[in-house]
């Protein structure tokens, strides 16, 4: 029992990811008809922007470590401990939250001039010439990361107050042993709070109605008046922001590299072929179910029957979906099939 | 009576030998390039008139390992620079017995070419070919994996050029991959394995379940097959080894199942980002703070490095390993070293640089000592070669396998740190004698001399 515990909230957690990330792309591929594979680049973005304001929180001045005597060596002490003591450090402490009101802004600004000044020159362009572009794009903004910040990841941690685990087993009644990360449950509380949040904005504002309408139909709607590629662009800032916020949060759960999106990215865009192209439900569906998949197949139990099905589970998942549901879960007819 | 002043002919057999000589001399550069030549005629060797050598630096500039090619770089930067007498000298003041003269190698002066072996084993392949074809180097060094480690070294066999290894820790790298011209300095799983298991016996008793998270390539096959066989001659039981994709990422998916596993020991055979990731989520999922049977849960990691234990940050505190050197040794030479290279970097050399650095000092020797380039001879001087002052004791480069034998530390992750470099804390300087195996035990076969 604990252990099919254990694997629901590990399949869940890393579902939440998946969805998070799955959900931008497809915002991007159902408004705009982009299929970005610099997606992945804008989820290791945004763990760059808690790696960030945690520099800048931590900057520091130099002072001369008088332990170190075979060469002269520096060390470094906060500015904000200098100037605040304890409630510096307290601070310090809370980077990765507060690096969320960070986040925000800067991938916000950081989607609008992609879609500006890139995005916007292959909206009538093929697939493949999209896919090409946004590629070298995730590779230069990987290579930019790699060089102000090194290759070696960074450890983000989370605050000392949620860093160790939860006693989930006192809590619920179960064995005292099970427990699980509190910044794990978190960050699956934190995904489904902004999976929750951009659907209801897109069902219950008007900027949202129009936005759906022009998913559907987007000739209609431009006839009746409305500049639908105005909101679009806003849309795309907003799956920026999505997976920006995707990043900060992971953080903690996997200290930064530069690479770190492109691991994300493939498994990503199998999510959405599952899900169903273009459709914001079917992303998080098949983000938690491909999640759950993955926990369960990484079981002892199952991979001593099936050995190395953890690997390809989600793959192998993937198939057999087209293969009964060629538009994948929830795919709409029409889209991506010209 | 010879007749001096004939007029010289050409006859119809004079025409053929001369044809059949001039084709022969013409065709001769040919040969050398894809062989030896008789006496001392090899790949890339210099003039007699040339100034300098070049040699080859291959290692991860970009990828996963790219920090610690970068502090690679900076040690065989260093080695140059002191080889060609400039700066301090470091370690070259302490290495004995020493045929170094700072003044270059050979009398010529020592310049280098760097290559990005990406930590991949075909774009290393292709660049340690690109330096040897291209750039004319005598020697290649560099690399921070055991699958590139034993790559070139396969090419460098095939082209008669010495590849003095860089950070590669597989058993197969001297085991059975081992060749004439490659030689590793760094310890290697097999010697991780003998000197961790007595302190893992005083620590943590002989009544432990194991459990092994191993990372799906040579280097992690060979360092669980090495840990497993110390830790079972010791009484513990190993309830499950599960390999993992090399760069998962996010390894809660492997962590889960061992929680509810019986295991009391997760031991982690994992390097570099793997180790970092691996590690600081075990910890997040409480391994740390369990009690199973009876005992607190440990986590071990074999293969230690202070690179990989800055990304890990204080997850590490505590956690047993072992590390081929580290910049706290107190012996003349390691001092030497870490003097001269934090004077110049402003940081302690990590054991990537340290090793590195010993391997360029240990090629321009075995070149000063056998009087000449010509790798078979080089080889010779550095097999069964003794020396010391180079950090760890007197070492010794076997001669059957080409694997370096020296003390191995075994290190734990500082609890108490006095300085931000002070990341790991040697708990035992295992004497080489305990490490030392036979060297048939691996198969492999050397190879010839001649190529």
């Amino acid at each position: 029992m604990d252990a099919i515990l254990i694997q629901i909230l590990n399949g869940l957690d890393k579902g939440g990811a998946y969805a998070l990330i799955a959900l931008g792309l497809t915002l991007t591929f159902g408004t705009l008809g982009i299929v970005n594979f610099a997606h992945g680049a804008l989820f290791m973005l945004g763990a760059f922007c808690a790696v960030l304001f945690n520099k800048i929180l931590t900057f520091s001045v130099k002072v001369k470590d008088e332990s170190i005597t075979f060469f002269d060596a520096y060390k470094e002490q906060p500015y904000l401990e200098i100037w605040l003591g304890d409630t510096g450090t307290a601070i310090i402490d809370y980077a990765v939250p507060l690096s969320i009101l960070f986040a925000i802004p800067v991938m916000l600004l950081v989607g609008v001039i992609m879609e500006r000044g890139l995005i916007k020159h292959f909206y009538k362009r093929e697939h493949a010439d999209q896919i090409l572009v946004t590629f070298g794009l995730a590779i230069v903004i990987q290579e930019i990361i790699r060089h102000f910040f090194g290759a070696n990841p960074i450890p983000t941690p989370p605050p000392e107050i949620v860093s160790g685990s939860a006693p989930l087993g006192a809590m619920l009644g179960l064995n005292e042993n099970l427990v699980y990360p509190w910044w794990r449950l978190i960050y699956l509380a934190f995904s489904l709070l902004i999976i929750g949040a951009v659907f209801a904005f897109l069902k219950f504002t008007t900027f949202g109605m129009v936005v759906r309408a022009g998913m559907a139909d987007r000739e209609t709607v431009e006839l009746l008046g409305i500049n639908v590629q105005k909101r679009f662009t806003v849309v795309f800032g907003i799956a920026t922001v999505v997976a920006g916020l995707a990043g900060v949060m992971y953080a903690p759960i996997l200290p930064p590299d530069y690479h770190m999106g492109m691991d994300f990215l493939v498994l990503s865009f199998v999510v959405v072929v599952v899900g169903g192209m273009g459709s914001l439900g079917g992303a998080v569906l098949a983000g938690f179910m491909l999640g759950l998949l993955q926990s369960f197949a990484s079981m002892n139990e199952v991979k001593t029957i099936l050995p190395g099905i953890d690997q390809i589970i989600i793959y192998l998942v993937a198939v057999i979906i087209l293969l009964v549901r060629p538009r994948g879960l929830m795919g709409r007819e029409g889209v991506f099939e010209d | 009576m010879k007749n001096d002043n004939k007029t010289p002919t050409l006859d119809r057999r004079g025409f053929l030998k001369a044809s059949v000589a001039t084709g022969l001399a013409a065709s001769s550069p040919f040969f050398i390039q894809n062989a030896f030549a008789k006496g001392e005629t090899f790949r890339n060797m210099p003039k007699a008139d040339a100034k300098t050598i070049t040699l080859g630096f291959n290692v991860p500039q970009t990828g996963a390992y790219a920090d610690e090619g970068a502090d690679e770089l900076r040690a065989f930067k260093l080695a140059v620079k002191h080889l060609n007498g400039e700066g301090d000298g470091g370690m070259m003041n302490t290495f004995k017995p020493s045929a170094l003269k700072g003044n270059g190698v050979l009398g010529k002066k020592v310049a280098f070419v760097t290559g990005d072996t990406q930590t991949k084993s075909d774009a290393a392949r292709a660049s340690a070919k690109r330096m040897i074809e291209k750039d004319g180097v005598l020697m290649i060094s560099g690399g921070s994996s055991s699958g590139v480690a034993i790559a070139v070294q396969g090419l460098c066999q095939e082209m008669g050029t010495m590849f003095m290894a860089g950070l590669t820790h597989s058993n197969d790298t001297t085991g059975k991959d081992k060749r004439r011209y490659g030689f590793r300095h760094f310890f290697n799983a097999k010697m991780t394995g003998s000197a961790l298991g007595p302190v893992l016996k005083e620590e943590m008793g002989t009544e432990r379940k194991a459990y092994h998270l191993t990372s799906d390539y040579t280097w992690g096959w060979t360092q669980e097959e090495s840990i497993k066989e110390t830790t079972e001659a010791l009484g513990w039981k190993t309830v499950k080894t599960v390999k993992t994709p090399v760069g998962a990422g996010d390894f809660s998916q492997y962590i889960t199942p061992i929680l509810n596993s019986g295991a009391d020991t997760l031991i982690l055979n994992h390097y570099g980002k793997d180790m970092i990731n691996s590690l600081t989520q075990s910890v997040q999922f409480g391994l740390r703070d369990k009690q199973v049977n009876g005992k607190n849960f440990e986590i071990i990691v074999p293969l230690y490095s202070r690179l990989m234990a800055q990304g890990a940050g204080k997850n590490l505190q505590g956690i047993l390993g072992t590390t081929n050197w580290n910049w706290a040794l107190t012996d003349e030479g390691s001092k030497a070293f870490v003097k001269s290279f934090g004077k110049e970097y402003g940081n302690p050399p990590s054991q990537a640089a340290h090793t590195c650095y010993v391997q360029t000092l240990l090629y321009a020797n075995a070149c000063e000592v056998a009087g000449t380039f010509y790798p078979p001879e080089v080889i010779k001087a550095l097999e069964g070669f003794k020396f010391d002052g180079m950090g760890n004791g007197k070492t010794e480069y076997r001669a059957e396998d080409h694997q370096c034998f020296k003390d191995v530390l075994v290190v734990r992750g500082n609890e108490k740190p006095t300085s931000q470099f002070d990341l790991l804390k040697i708990v035992k300087q295992v004497p080489r004698k305990q490490v030392e195996y036979d060297a048939k035990i691996f198969g492999g076969d050397l190879g010839p001399y001649k190529v």
